[in-house]
C-alpha cells in the first residue's frame, strides 16, 4: 500500500529532522513515501483565524492534487507528520464533508484552478500508521538494539488527537507508548503528555508561553525521564530550543533531550545518526543503545 | 368470517372531517382548502372541519351524520392512529355504524409536525385525505374476537423494582413467576448503604421484603435464572425460562456456609461481585448474608472441579445435606402467562471510559457505587473509609456527572447522583471528619426532602465548587500537592481555574441502560429508546405500559430513577397487569388473514412460514385455510402467497392499491 506524504511548511526547515528520521524509518518498516507534488500551506493557524473560507480553500487544493496523484479510482493515504498541519487538514476533511455551503463555495474555487476534490482521501497521522497498520511482529522484528534502560515521556501535545482524530483516546493517548513498548524502551507515567507547550506564545508572549513548556520539562525531569519523545515540530521547538533560557529564567536546571518519535525509533532500529537528524539536536542524545543480545543500553554521563 | 360475504353499507357514503388539533395542525395546514378539496373527491358526501375532532362534540359531528344517513363511511384527518384510531371507531360505531367502517390520515405526525411550507403541508394533507378516501370506500363491516386472559404474571428482574410489583400482584392473589439472572435477588438497592435522603440503611428496609418474596405462597422465584423465548400474545404469553445449574440442589441447601469453608481454596481469590471487586470470595459463595434464597452457589469460571476435574470436592464433603450437584444441568421452564413486567434495571456507567479522570489508573479514584460498600458495615472494610494506603484520607473530592450531561458519553442527566453524592459526602464526613468537595454542574434535587437534604449538608460545611472537573492526576506543582491526587477543574462561580489537591476521589458515575437491553427489548418485541432504555408506550400518559399489550415496565430499566420512582412505578405497573388480567378478556382486531379458495393453488408455501401455526391444509378441497382464532395478523402468509389467495382484513391488496392510488393521483 503507498501513502502520499505532505511536509508542509515545517519538515522543510526548523523540522527537517523529523523528515529525515520519518523517511528513513517508514522505508525500514517497508511503506514508501511518495511526496504530494505542487504542495501548498495547510492553511493551519494563522489563515484559520483570519478566513476559515480561504483556510479550507488552500487544504481543499492539497486534497485535490493528492488525489489526483493518488490515483482517483480508489482511497488516497495523505500522511500528514506536522500536528498542526494533521490538525487543519483534518479539520478541513470534516468541514468539507459535513457543510454543503462551504463545500460549494471551496468546489468552486477549486474548478477555477481546474481541480475537483471528489471525498476519497483520508487523513493520516505517521503514529496512526505505524500502529495501526504495521504489525506488531514486523516492528519488533526491525529492532536490532532495543531501547532498553531508556525512559521515555510520550508528548503528543494539543493538536494531534484534539478534537478530530479517531486513532487514539483523547486524554490519555497510547500509540506512543505502544510503539516504545515493542522498541523495548521504558514509559514514564506523565499524566500532562496532552497539555499545550506554549504553541506560538514562546516567541509571542514568552511569560505565558515558556513557562506552559517549563512545567513540561520541569515534571518530566522529575519522574525520571531520560528523553521526550514528540511528534510535532513546533513542540520539539519549544521544548528543546529555550532550556537554557528557562533554566534561568526559573532558576531551576532543565536539561533533558526532546526527540522525535521517528528517530528515537530509528535509533531502536539501528539507522545512522545522519540518517535520522540527530546531529541537529540541540541538546545531544546521551545514549547508546545496547545491540539486541546484551542487557541494556549505556547511559553517556556528562 | 369471509368479508366477501359480509355487507357491505350500499352505496358508498364518506364523511371526511378534518381536526384542526388547536394549532396544532391549522397552524401549517390549510385547514378549510382540505376540505374544499375532499369535498370534491368520489363518493364524498359530508366533508366538514372542527376545532377539536376527539373531544365529545367533535365525535358527536360524526355520530349524528352517520344517524342522519348522510354517511356510513368516515375519514378523520386529524393525528395519528396510534393516538385516537380507537376513539374515532367508537364514535363511528356511536352513530350506527361498523366501527371499521372508518380510515384515519394522519396529518400531525406526518404533516404539520414535520413540514415547514404552509402549501406544502396543505398539499401532502389533501394526498393523505384522497388515500384515505379512496380506501374507505372499500372498507368492510369487521367484528373483533374476544380471547381468555391467563391469570399469570411473569416479572422479570429482582431489584426492587420487579420485588415491589411481585409482592404487590401476589397480594391481590396473582400468581407470580420472578425471574432473575443473578444467583440472589435485591439488585442495586441491596449494594447500597443508606437512602437518600432519609438514610435509612438500604439493607434494612429491603431485606424484608425479599424476605416476603421467598416465603410468599403466590411467588415462584427463579433466580440465576433467564427468559430465553417468548411467543403468544397479549394475556397469552407463553415463555421459555432457562434456569442456569448453580450446582447447588437448592431444595436441600439451608444456606449454612460449611461447603464455602470447605472449599479447598482456603483463601478466597475471586473478585466478589457484590463487594463490587472490593473483597474477594471463593469459587463456591453466598452473594451475602441475606442473599435471597440464602443459597449457595458455584462459578465454574474458577472451580478447580471445572476447570481440571481433579478437585477432591471438599465442598461436597462439607455438606452434610448432599446438597452439591456438580452433575446439574441447566433445566427450561415453560410457563404461560397473561401479563409480563420487565424490571431488569440498569448498569452503572464504567468510569474508566473517561481516562482524565484517573480510575483504574490512581488506587484511590473510586466509582459511587464502591465507595457505597467502602461505608457499609457489612462492606469489606467493616464501614471504614480507608485508603489504599490503609490510611483515613483528610480530603476527599467527589465529581458530579461521570457518564451523565456530557456530549462524549451520554447526554442525558442521571437524575440520581447529585442526590447520592450528597449522602456519601454526609457518610464520608462523619466516618473521616475530611474535608468533602462535591465538584457540581448543577445541583438537581427535585424530591421530596431532597433540597432540604442538601441544605443540611451545606451546614455540615461540606464544599461545593461549580464546574465540570478537567482531569484527576498526581501532577504535584507545589509542595503541598505533593502525594496527592490533584483535581482541576474551572470554578464557574468565582470565574478562576482551580486545583485542589485531595487523598481520595469519588466518581459519581452515571446510569445507563443494561448492556443486553437491546436483546431483551427483541425478545419482549418492545422498543428502546435512542439511549436503550425501553420505550413506554406514551412519557405522560402510559407510562408503564409499551408498544406491545400485556408487557410493561417498571424501575430503571425504562430510565434512570431513584428508589421511590421505581417504587411507585413498579406499584403502578402491577395494578396494570391487574386491570388486564381480572377484565378476564382481551380483544383481538379483526385484522387476520382469510384464503380465497378460488385462487389457492394447495402449494401449501403458507403453512410452513406461519409463526402462529394457524394455517391448515384441507386433504379434500386441496386448499389451505386460515384459522382466525390462531392467526395474528403478521400478514407474513400474506406476502409470500405465489397466487394472491391470501388476504388479510384491513390489508387487502384492493384496499392498498386504492390507497396508493389516492395518493398517486393527487400528486
Amino acid at each position: 500500500m503507498a501513502y502520499l506524504y505532505y511536509p508542509g511548511c515545517s519538515l522543510k526547515s526548523t523540522g527537517r529532522a523529523y523528515e529525515e528520521s520519518m523517511r528513513a524509518v517508514f522505508a525500514k518498516v517497508g511503506i514508501p513515501l511518495e511526496e504530494l507534488e505542487d504542495w501548498n500551506c495547510c492553511g493551519a493557524t494563522s489563515y484559520m483565524s483570519v478566513s476559515e473560507l480561504k483556510a479550507f480553500a488552500l487544504s481543499a487544493r492539497n486534497f485535490a492534487l493528492a488525489e489526483k496523484q493518488g490515483g482517483r479510482d480508489k482511497t488516497t493515504d495523505l500522511i500528514v507528520p506536522c500536528a498542526a498541519c494533521y490538525l487543519g487538514l483534518s479539520k478541513a476533511h470534516k468541514y468539507l464533508d459535513e457543510f454543503p455551503d462551504i463545500r460549494s463555495k471551496v468546489d468552486e474555487a477549486l474548478a477555477a484552478a481546474g481541480l475537483k476534490y471528489s471525498n476519497n482521501l483520508k487523513i493520516r497521522h505517521p503514529l496512526d500508521v505505524l500502529v495501526n497498520d504495521v504489525k506488531k511482529d514486523r516492528l519488533a522484528g526491525l529492532v536490532t538494539q532495543p531501547l532498553k534502560g531508556l525512559k521515555v515521556a510520550c508528548y503528543y501535545g494539543c493538536q494531534i488527537v484534539r478534537p478530530y482524530a479517531e486513532f487514539d483516546d483523547q486524554d490519555s493517548p497510547q500509540s506512543m507508548e505502544k510503539i516504545f513498548r515493542i522498541l523495548g524502551a521504558e514509559i514514564i507515567d506523565w499524566p500532562i503528555k496532552t497539555r499545550c507547550c506554549g504553541g506560538s506564545l514562546s516567541g509571542t508572549v514568552p511569560e505565558v508561553g515558556l513557562r506552559l513548556s517549563y512545567l513540561l520539562l520541569l515534571e518530566a525531569t522529575r519522574r525520571g525521564a531520560d528523553c521526550i519523545a514528540t511528534a510535532c515540530p513546533l513542540c520539539q521547538f519549544n521544548l528543546e530550543c529555550y532550556q537554557p533560557k528557562m533554566s534561568s529564567l526559573y532558576n531551576e536546571k532543565i536539561d533533558i533531550p526532546v526527540l522525535y518519535f521517528t528517530q528515537l525509533a530509528g535509533i531502536a532500529m539501528g539507522l545512522g545518526e545522519k540518517e535520522l537528524g540527530l546531529q541537529r539536536l540541540f541538546v545531544p542524545m546521551r545514549y547508546t543503545p545496547a545491540p539486541a543480545a546484551s542487557s541494556g543500553g549505556q547511559h553517556v554521563t556528562k | 368470517m369471509s368479508p366477501s360475504n359480509g355487507q357491505t353499507n350500499g352505496t358508498p357514503k364518506v364523511g371526511v372531517y378534518v381536526c384542526h388539533c388547536g394549532i396544532n395542525i391549522a397552524g401549517k395546514v390549510h385547514v378549510d382548502a382540505v376540505v374544499e378539496f375532499a369535498s370534491k373527491l368520489p363518493y364524498v358526501t359530508v366533508a366538514k372541519e372542527y376545532k377539536f375532532m376527539c373531544s365529545d362534540p367533535g365525535q358527536d359531528i360524526i355520530a349524528q351524520d352517520i344517524r342522519d344517513g348522510k354517511v356510513n363511511r368516515v375519514v378523520v384527518a386529524s393525528c395519528s392512529p396510534l393516538m385516537h384510531e380507537a376513539t374515532f371507531r367508537k364514535a363511528t360505531a356511536a352513530g350506527g355504524g361498523n366501527a371499521f367502517m372508518f380510515q384515519m390520515a394522519n396529518i400531525r405526525e406526518h404533516v404539520s409536525w414535520v413540514t415547514h411550507d404552509k402549501g406544502l403541508a396543505t398539499d401532502k394533507a389533501k394526498a393523505l385525505v384522497a388515500a384515505a378516501v379512496e380506501r374507505v370506500t372499500l372498507h368492510k363491516p369487521l367484528e373483533k374476537t374476544k380471547v381468555p386472559v391467563h391469570a399469570d404474571v411473569l416479572i422479570v428482574g429482582g431489584g426492587i423494582a420487579g420485588i415491589h410489583a411481585a409482592l404487590t400482584l401476589a397480594d391481590s392473589g396473582k400468581k407470580v413467576y420472578l425471574v432473575e439472572k443473578e444467583p440472589t435477588i435485591g439488585g442495586h438497592m441491596a449494594q447500597f448503604d443508606k437512602t437518600f435522603p432519609t438514610l435509612d440503611c438500604s439493607a434494612c428496609i429491603l431485606t424484608p421484603k425479599m424476605s416476603s418474596v421467598r416465603a410468599h405462597p403466590n411467588i415462584t422465584l427463579w433466580t440465576y435464572s433467564e427468559v430465553s423465548e417468548v411467543s403468544g400474545f397479549v394475556g397469552n404469553f407463553k415463555v421459555k425460562v432457562k434456569r442456569k445449574p448453580r450446582y447447588i440442589i437448592e431444595d436441600l441447601c439451608v444456606g449454612c456456609y460449611e461447603c464455602i469453608e470447605g472449599c479447598i481454596y482456603k483463601e478466597a481469590k475471586v473478585k466478589d461481585e457484590f463487594n463490587v471487586g472490593l473483597s474477594k470470595r471463593r469459587p463456591i459463595y453466598i452473594p451475602f448474608p441475606q442473599a435471597t434464597p440464602l443459597v449457595a452457589v458455584i462459578d465454574p469460571e474458577t472451580c478447580i472441579e471445572f476447570r481440571t476435574h481433579r478437585c477432591k470436592k471438599s465442598c461436597a464433603t462439607a455438606c452434610e445435606r448432599n446438597a452439591v450437584d456438580f452433575n446439574q444441568t441447566e433445566e427450561i421452564k415453560e410457563i404461560e402467562v397473561g401479563a409480563i413486567i420487565l424490571a431488569t434495571g440498569f448498569k452503572v456507567f464504567d468510569a474508566a471510559r473517561i481516562p482524565r479522570y484517573g480510575y483504574g489508573k490512581y488506587p484511590d479514584v473510586y466509582s459511587a457505587l464502591e465507595i457505597e460498600r467502602l461505608v457499609n458495615a457489612a462492606g469489606p472494610t467493616g464501614g471504614e473509609v480507608k485508603m489504599a494506603n490503609g490510611e483515613k484520607p483528610k480530603a476527599v473530592g467527589i465529581i458530579h456527572c461521570v457518564g451523565s450531561r456530557d456530549a462524549k458519553t451520554n447526554k442525558y442527566c442521571s437524575r440520581v447522583c447529585c442526590m447520592y453524592s450528597l449522602k456519601l459526602a454526609h457518610l464520608i464526613h462523619e466516618r473521616t471528619d475530611a474535608e468533602v468537595y462535591n465538584f457540581y454542574i448543577d445541583m438537581r434535587t427535585p424530591g421530596k426532602g431532597y433540597e432540604e437534604f442538601y441544605d443540611r449538608l451545606l451546614e455540615e460545611n461540606v464544599h461545593f465548587i461549580r464546574g465540570r472537573v478537567a482531569e484527576v492526576n498526581d501532577w504535584a506543582i507545589t509542595p503541598e500537592e505533593k502525594g496527592k491526587l490533584i483535581i482541576r477543574c474551572e470554578d464557574t462561580l468565582i470565574g478562576m481555574v482551580r486545583r485542589i489537591p485531595v487523598d481520595m476521589v469519588v466518581l459519581s458515575t452515571g446510569l445507563e441502560a443494561q448492556a443486553d437491553a437491546d436483546d431483551v427489548r427483541r425478545m419482549f418485541n418492545i422498543s428502546c429508546s435512542h439511549e436503550g432504555w425501553f420505550l413506554e408506550r406514551h412519557p405522560k400518559l402510559a407510562p408503564v405500559s409499551t408498544f406491545t399489550d400485556g408487557v410493561f415496565l417498571a424501575g430503571a430499566c425504562q430510565g434512570p430513577k431513584d428508589i421511590p420512582d421505581s417504587v411507585a412505578q413498579a406499584g403502578a405497573a402491577a395494578a396494570e397487569a391487574m386491570a388486564l388480567i381480572d377484565k378476564g378478556f382481551v380483544e383481538l382486531e379483526p385484522n387476520t388473514a382469510y384464503v380465497q379458495e378460488e385462487f389457492c393453488s394447495g402449494c401449501r408455501t403458507c403453512i410452513a412460514l406461519c409463526p402462529y401455526s394457524a394455517i391448515g391444509y384441507n386433504e379434500e378441497s386441496k386448499k389451505a385455510s386460515v384459522n382466525g382464532a390462531l392467526c395474528k395478523g403478521c400478514g407474513t402468509c400474506v406476502a409470500a402467497c405465489p397466487s394472491a389467495a391470501l388476504q388479510q382484513n384491513l390489508f387487502t391488496d384492493e384496499q392498498i392499491f386504492r390507497e396508493i392510488k389516492g395518493v398517486v393521483s393527487y400528486v
